[in-house]
């Protein structure tokens, strides 16, 4: 048994404030090398929170001569395009037509701003009614009554070679104000 | 010597400090610390020892970004390509982590091959490590399994034909190669079912393996202690040895980090490229496969024709079943390199054979100028791939699209305007496909010539009657620009 019990290095190893600044050494290199390592890992799986909605193209309503005698709210079905992920699908979405005086029309969303349920236009009773808690609102989507907190989302649309257009966007529910919900 | 090895140093039993002492009661924690740690190593730390811990960080590595890949990754021959498309150009970092996963595997395999190559030289299989020799053979053939079956799932032109290509040679295998080769595709082409199948190999079945082996590998190797340096008996170890804390670990996060700084300055400045969408049908692609499988690809070459059985198959084996039994003859307490001959020498040949191997694929293709000019416009094809901005795939959920597809012959585009708007489309379907009323038209420009379909139009025969089809109104124009139509689907 002579040769030594420890390989030279191992001594001065052994020293208490050594040892614990070794290993102060191997946690903060090993921490900093872990965290740098973990920002694209976050990037990566936090993409969807940064990743720009690409803008809502516009959709087409129908010939602009077709409402041109309009007397009350019409619903219409337009396509939408929107990219999924990977993928671009069209869905389908409801928004009325109504006209705003002097020929002007004007689009409101169906979405309703209390909860989101799909308002209906009741001829009979000329208002707009939430089948869902009564909210009801004007043939223009004025506030009238019930639970919402403001009047019928009105949606941007203009009128291009004789299509009326319209940029289906969604709001904030609940909200007193319209803010578009990026 | 005994007595070194167990004792333990004063400052091990320093008091351990309140949480350390509540988690310690309850986990022992420190008995496990002090089992990772405090492993003895003969002759101390080396940088030689560094490949084992290597491999074990590159595998958490790939298990991690793999892991994170999947968010995105769909395994389907349909959406496959896109989605790892989506990752590359539109994902954050998603270009780095896909690369970071591809050369990791690169690096896994010059790692493995450090790692074999120090073992060897080292005789560190020596003193009843047969066992963790073993294990050690089966996480090679698990590594290169994992090679294989992730190299299909970007399936772009170069995955496609490649995997095809090895799918191929699995055929070769004598009386169950085709059920084999049928199996592992999931039919007899490959399709979306050899996907999924290798998607399940590389995500579920082979990393379950690997983390068993490893464990294993780990177990073993703890069982049998650090074989240490050549000089170093395999049996009873005579050397004073050093605990693997701190001057091992160093090392090892040494190498470790030096792996990661590598393999991001790679993935950063050289991204691995996604080619374009694999097309089964292309018969000018010129597959090649990884480099580390080139030697082999090379070796199929060689041996073609009548030798492909013994030599692409049998041969290589062969050569596995002896690289695996090499602790079973090679028993000595001998381990320097230079007074173990037959081992060595085998395996610099085998090595330097695979390398030649190698070297004469590469000379191969650059001297073939035909060979050398696909092969560039491969090349050039996924770079301009890789520059394209990504394209959604348009969801199959789509609304229908118009029934008359546009035609660019003015001909057949009157044809279909008078067969969408007539009776015809009614009962043989908007596209011809076909109802339940009539039967499909498609192919029928196939099967009748135009005159034939001119007379058949206008004199019907008495199945036609049968059938309910009634007789055809149009002029001789007409009639022209609907046979035009009709010979059109397909």
């Amino acid at each position: 048994m002579s040769t030594p019990a420890c390989v030279p290095g191992q001594e001065t190893d052994s020293v208490p404030e050594r040892r614990s600044f070794l290993r102060n050494v191997f946690v903060v290199v090993g921490g900093l090398v872990s965290t740098a390592l973990a920002i694209p890992l976050v990037r990566f799986a936090a993409f969807p929170l940064r990743a720009k909605e690409d803008e809502t193209s516009w959709s087409d309503v129908g010939k602009v001569d077709e409402f041109a005698s309009l007397a009350g709210p019409v619903a219409r079905t337009i396509d939408v395009q929107r990219t999924d992920g990977w993928r671009s699908s069209t869905a389908q979405d409801g928004v009325y037509v109504v006209p705003a005086g002097s020929g002007a029309l004007k689009v409101l969303s169906s979405v309703c701003p209390h909860l989101g349920c799909a308002v209906r236009w009741i001829d009979d009773k000329d208002r707009f009614i939430c089948p869902c808690h009564g909210g009801t609102f004007t043939r223009t989507g004025a506030y009238v009554s019930g639970p919402p907190r403001r009047a019928m989302d009105e949606l941007d649309s203009k009128v291009e070679n004789g299509v009326l257009k319209v940029r289906l966007q969604r709001f904030r529910q609940l909200a007193a104000t319209k803010e578009p919900v990026a | 010597m005994q007595e070194t090895r167990d004792t333990l140093r004063e400052d091990d039993s320093r008091p351990l400090s309140g949480w350390m002492k509540w988690l310690d009661q309850r986990t022992g924690v420190k008995s496990l610390m002090h089992e990772a740690l405090d492993e003895p190593i003969p002759g101390g730390a080396r940088w030689a020892y560094v490949f084992g811990s290597g491999l074990l960080y590159l595998f958490l590595s790939q298990v991690v970004t793999g892991i994170f890949l999947a968010l995105y990754y769909v395994p389907s021959s349909d959406h496959a390509h896109t989605t790892v498309s989506y990752i590359s150009k539109v994902v954050s970092s998603g270009l780095f982590l896909r690369s970071v996963h591809a050369y990791g595997a690169t690096a896994i395999v010059i790692l493995l091959f450090l790692h074999i190559t120090q073992t060897l030289l080292y005789g560190s299989y020596k003193g009843r490590r047969e066992l963790l020799w073993l294990s050690g053979c089966f996480l090679l053939a698990l590594m290169l399994g994992m090679a294989f079956t992730g190299y299909l799932l970007p399936w772009d032109q170069k995955a496609y034909f490649a995997s095809a290509v090895g799918t191929n040679i699995i055929s070769e295998v004598p009386v169950i190669g085709s059920s084999l080769q049928r199996l592992l595709r999931g039919g007899s082409q490959m399709g979306t079912l050899t996907l999924s199948r290798f998607y399940v190999f590389h995500v579920f079945v082979l990393p379950g393996l690997l983390i068993a082996f490893i464990a294993t590998h780990v177990f073993l190797f703890r069982k049998a202690g650090a074989a240490g340096p050549t000089k170093e008996d395999p049996f009873e170890p005579k050397l004073p040895t050093q605990k693997f804390y701190p001057r091992q670990v160093g090392m090892d996060m040494g190498a470790s980090l030096l792996i990661v700084l590598a393999l991001a300055v790679v993935a950063y400045f050289l991204p691995i490229r996604l080619g374009p969408e694999a097309v089964p049908s292309d018969t000018s692609y010129i597959p090649r496969p990884e480099w580390y499988y080139l030697p082999m690809f090379q070796w199929l070459k060689v041996v073609g024709g009548r030798w492909s059985l013994l030599g692409g198959i049998v041969l290589p084996g062969l050569l596995a079943l002896l690289f695996a039994a090499i602790p079973f003859f090679d028993r000595g307490r001998e381990r320097r390199p230079w007074r173990r001959p037959v081992v060595v020498a085998g395996f610099t040949i085998f090595v330097a054979c695979y390398a030649g191997l190698g070297a004469l694929s590469y000379h191969d293709d650059a001297s073939d100028s035909n060979v050398a000019g696909q092969l560039a416009r491969q090349r050039n094809a996924e770079i301009r791939y890789m520059r394209q901005p990504f394209k959604p795939e348009a969801a199959s959920s789509a609304p229908p699209a118009a029934p008359v597809p546009p035609s660019a012959d003015p001909l057949i585009a009157k044809g279909a305007t008078i067969f969408a708007a007539g009776p015809c489309s009614d009962c043989h379907g908007t596209r011809g496909e076909g109802t339940d009323k009539a039967p499909a038209l498609i192919g029928v420009g196939q099967k009748y010539s135009a005159d034939r379909l001119a007379f058949l139009l206008h004199h019907r025969t008495p199945e036609m009657i049968d059938g309910g089809m009634p007789s055809v109104d149009l002029d001789q124009a007409e009639t022209a620009a609907l046979v035009a139509y009709l010979r059109s689907l397909k």
